[in-house]
């Protein structure tokens, strides 16, 4: 270690061609261990893209059906947030309008976890270490990993610009740079995240939350104000998510924001490989602390111990919550400033419910998005007892006196309680921004708390499939993933397109009243519940008769 | 003597791969058993089914009286086990994770933990992966040796560990044997099992091929033969339980059954002995000749197809 360390300060640190040497081969790695994962993510993307286009095409197929739709979305702040504004009423502009904001993230996403999966997950698991004995140079793997992850943002963007260049050929360069920059700029934060900590987990974690910030903050600018009709809000303009939005493909492009993407892009992976080649192999810049030299009383057994594990994802979330809940809130309030410039469009929705109907239309859509979003913790959470069995840790200490309900118990109440926790916390949140904005504290927070928990069952529903995955066929755990992603996108997405209702209601959010507002009947909420207790029962028992570490 | 553990006819198979066809095992209480086998012979597979964590396909398996698979964590009460591997949480410090594992089984000894720590030089204030191979190894067999419990299971529990610290762990047990609890130890440092195990029981493809004390399993194999003698050797090569016959001048080399060597040395007398070097069987070439027994199985396999 101390070898490795005295040539960190040695000159030949600097960049020179033997610190990319065996970058191609570690790239062919990378794209071999990612020869499914990398194309269902772009196909995915890129048919969101072409299909929408499809749909818009026969279900507004006037000018003017366009052009009122325009006026109505850009009127409606929950669908601005949702969306982000609309610039144009032609079929580009609109498709854009509808998949641009999902595309940007999605890109990101993908982008992230690409980079953390070959940088520091490889350092962490002990392969880079192997791999680096080889004629591999400092910088080889994370240049590989950028230029694995380049790749994929290649294609994604080509095959955007393809399947809307019916629509022009400008608009749909403009949109597809705009998703594939996105993604290689959070890819270049997810390489300095891995730089940072040692840990892949909390790598994943720093930079979805940077995914995280930028998506609400476009958010809650684009609610704030119509940026089709002026400058854009300054939140929008403080998020590269927003920069994307800016571009306003199909709708006289802006080029200088894909620029600002770009630069963000470039400056962090500079930064990325000034760290990556003054550091050790494995190692980091938070070193990690000795810890105490005997356990304390918290640590007396599985509960304990599914508690340490599971805190920190835990409280990241619980903060992300607040701070997310905080600015929807705050920002719900100016749904009714926001039809002011058109007398005609108030009157309707004034008609359809009032005022009141419009702030809560804001608030139900925002806890829905809360509660989609969270499907991925709960997710995340059930799939550690998984990681613990594939990281044969699970075999030893279920070698003690300890049952396989109880240890499945130790993760599992963390991941249906958690989801209480974070919602509670996100739904007072909620309140406190709005009922503050609103002057009405004492009506506001006990509704939004309550909305907020009313979720619950649905995010449920997702728990307990996970677990049935773990349980039954633990080999395609990771096929939780799929219904997580689907279940976002249709929240996103589907009333949007106007999917039918057998499809939206492959997702249990379908299913809930849009609280507040909506009338609450039991029948919904005890029909999922019923099922997230099928499904966890199922999950228990394959748990109980299956080989561990299978 | 009571039976600690009793395995017979155990069959497992992963898919398409018989890991286990019908093995037998015995391990007396108070005995300290190796087990050997060469890679893939099955002993991860056999220790995972006594730990009930895979369920058997068929065959019937006793651990302390108990069904591994029914009465799992009762019985785990009793049992220590390490694995040959030993992967930490990242989080968590090395007496953190000794601490817990004492609670999670019968208890643990504080007085002994302490005096494990210092005899096998651990820090137990680092963290998960900030350990050393050898060193998360020493996490697992201080949280082993330092708990209450009746019966060690060993899963090449010395792979990483350093000269000095594989003669602590011979010490810690034989200490445990001197206690009286019973240690089930897989391993490939046959040194190792020589100088700890009276009992062995040798494994292959998934079936017992050799069990007993280490000199009964002596008496099984050849002893090698070297004289130097007065004058030509003869009619050795007729003789029962003679093998590779290597005559040099006066110098003879041989094998030979170690329960055939009264011929031998009544042969050799008879031409008369210079010198004469006779070397028991070492568990290496026990072990090797299960190897090699394969191993001409194979190339037999290979020509008549």
């Amino acid at each position: 270690m101390t070898a490795v360390a005295d040539a960190r300060v040695s000159p030949r640190a600097r960049g020179s061609a033997h610190d990319l040497a065996g970058t191609g081969t570690l790239l062919r790695l990378a794209l071999r261990r990612d020869r499914i994962m990398m194309p269902v993510w772009v196909l995915c993307l890129g048919l969101t893209a072409s299909s929408t286009v499809g749909r818009l095409k026969s279900a507004y197929d006037t000018p003017a059906r366009r052009a009122s739709l325009v006026h109505d979305m850009n009127g409606n702040g929950s669908t601005r947030a949702l969306f982000g504004a609309a610039f144009d009423d032609s079929l580009g502009a609109l498709t854009v309008w509808r998949v641009g904001a999902f595309l940007t993230v999605f890109a990101a996403i993908m982008s992230l976890l690409i980079v953390i999966r070959h940088t520091r997950e490889e350092e962490e698991t002990g392969r880079q270490e192997a791999l680096s004995a080889g004629m591999v140079g400092r910088r080889a793997g994370l240049t590989s990993a950028l230029l694995a992850v380049a790749i994929a943002n290649g294609a994604v963007t080509l095959l955007i610009a393809g399947s809307l260049a019916g629509q022009g050929g400008t608009g749909a360069l403009a949109l597809g740079l705009a998703v594939g920059l996105s993604g290689m700029a959070f890819g270049g934060l997810a390489a300095v995240a891995a730089q940072l900590t040692e840990n892949a987990r909390l790598a994943r974690g720093l930079s979805s939350a940077a995914v995280g910030v930028a998506f609400v903050l476009r958010m809650a600018g684009d609610a704030a104000e119509d940026g089709s009709k002026g400058s854009g809000h300054v939140l929008v303009w403080l998020s590269p998510l927003g920069w994307a939005e800016y571009a306003r493909p199909y709708a006289n492009e802006r080029w200088w924001p894909l620029l600002l993407i770009a630069v963000l892009a470039a400056a962090s992976i500079a930064l990325a490989y000034s760290l990556a080649g003054r550091r050790d192999v494995g190692a980091s810049f938070y070193a990690s602390r000795p810890g105490p030299p005997a356990a304390g009383p918290l640590l007396s057994g599985v509960y304990g111990l599914g508690w340490r594990l599971q805190r920190g994802a835990l409280l990241g979330w619980a903060a992300g919550f607040v701070f997310a809940g905080a600015i929807f809130g705050g920002i719900s309030d100016g749904a009714n400033d926001f039809l002011g410039d058109s007398d005609k469009t108030r009157d309707i929705i004034q008609r359809m419910g009032g005022a009141q109907g419009l702030n809560d239309a804001f608030l139900a859509a925002m806890v829905g998005v809360l509660g989609t979003i969270l499907t991925v913790y709960t997710a995340t959470s059930v799939l550690r007892l998984r990681g613990e069995e594939t990281d044969q840790r699970a075999e030893p200490l279920l070698a003690n006196a300890v049952g396989r309900l109880r240890w499945a118990g130790s993760h599992l109440v963390i991941a249906y309680l958690g989801p209480v926790v974070i919602l509670a916390i996100g739904g007072l949140a909620l309140g406190l921004g709005y009922g503050i904005a609103a002057g009405d504290l004492a009506d506001q927070l006990p509704r939004c708390l309550g909305a907020a928990l009313a979720q619950l069952p649905a995010v449920w529903v997702l728990t307990s499939v996970t677990l049935f995955l773990v349980g039954v066929v633990p080999k395609y755990s990771a096929g939780a993933w799929a219904f997580v992603g689907w279940v976002v996108a249709l929240g996103w997405m589907g009333p949007a397109l106007e999917l039918s209702d057998s499809v939206m209601n492959t997702s249990p959010f379908s299913h809930l009243p849009k609280l507040p507002g909506d009338e609450v009947t039991a029948a919904p909420f005890l029909w999922l519940l019923l099922l997230s207790v099928v499904l966890a029962a199922g999950g228990l028992v394959g748990m109980r008769r299956r080989d561990i570490g299978g | 003597m009571k039976t600690a553990i009793s395995v017979s006819g155990l069959h497992k198979s992963f898919g398409r791969t018989h890991a286990l066809d019908g093995l037998d095992l015995e391990v007396e209480a108070g005995e300290v058993h190796g087990f050997l086998g060469p890679n893939g012979a099955g002993k991860s597979t056999t220790i995972r089914v006594l730990l009930g964590l895979l369920r058997a396909d068929s065959g019937a398996v006793q651990m302390l009286g108990k069904d591994p698979w029914h009465d799992a964590v009762d019985l785990h009460r009793h049992i220590a086990y390490v694995p040959g591997d030993v992967t930490l949480w990242r989080n968590l410090s090395g007496g953190e994770v000794i601490d817990l594992y004492g609670r999670l089984r019968g208890g643990l000894d504080t007085a002994r933990r302490a005096e494990l720590l210092e005899r096998f030089e651990l820090d137990p204030t680092k963290k998960g992966r900030t350990y050393s191979k050898g060193n998360r190894q020493k996490v697992a067999l201080v949280a082993a040796f330092a708990s209450e419990v009746e019966l060690l299971i060993l899963d090449e529990p010395t792979s990483g560990l350093d000269p000095l610290m594989e003669e602590v762990f011979r010490e810690c047990v034989a200490e445990e044997r001197d206690r009286g609890r019973t240690v089930l130890l897989s391993s490939h440092i046959l040194s190792e099992v020589e100088a700890l195990c009276r009992k062995v029981s040798i494994i292959r493809k998934g079936r017992r091929v050799e069990s007993g004390t280490l000199a009964e399993l002596r008496h099984l194999t050849r002893t090698s033969v070297t004289a130097e003698l007065a004058g030509e050797p003869n009619g050795l090569s007729g003789l029962p339980g003679v093998h590779n016959v290597d005559i040099q001048g006066h110098q003879v080399k041989l094998q030979v059954d170690s329960d055939k060597m009264d011929a031998v040395l009544r042969q050799l007398t008879q031409v008369g002995v210079r010198s004469l070097i006779s070397t028991p069987p070492t568990l290496e070439e026990l072990f090797l000749r299960h190897y090699q027994d394969d191993i001409t199985r194979t190339e037999a396999e290979a020509i008549a197809r």
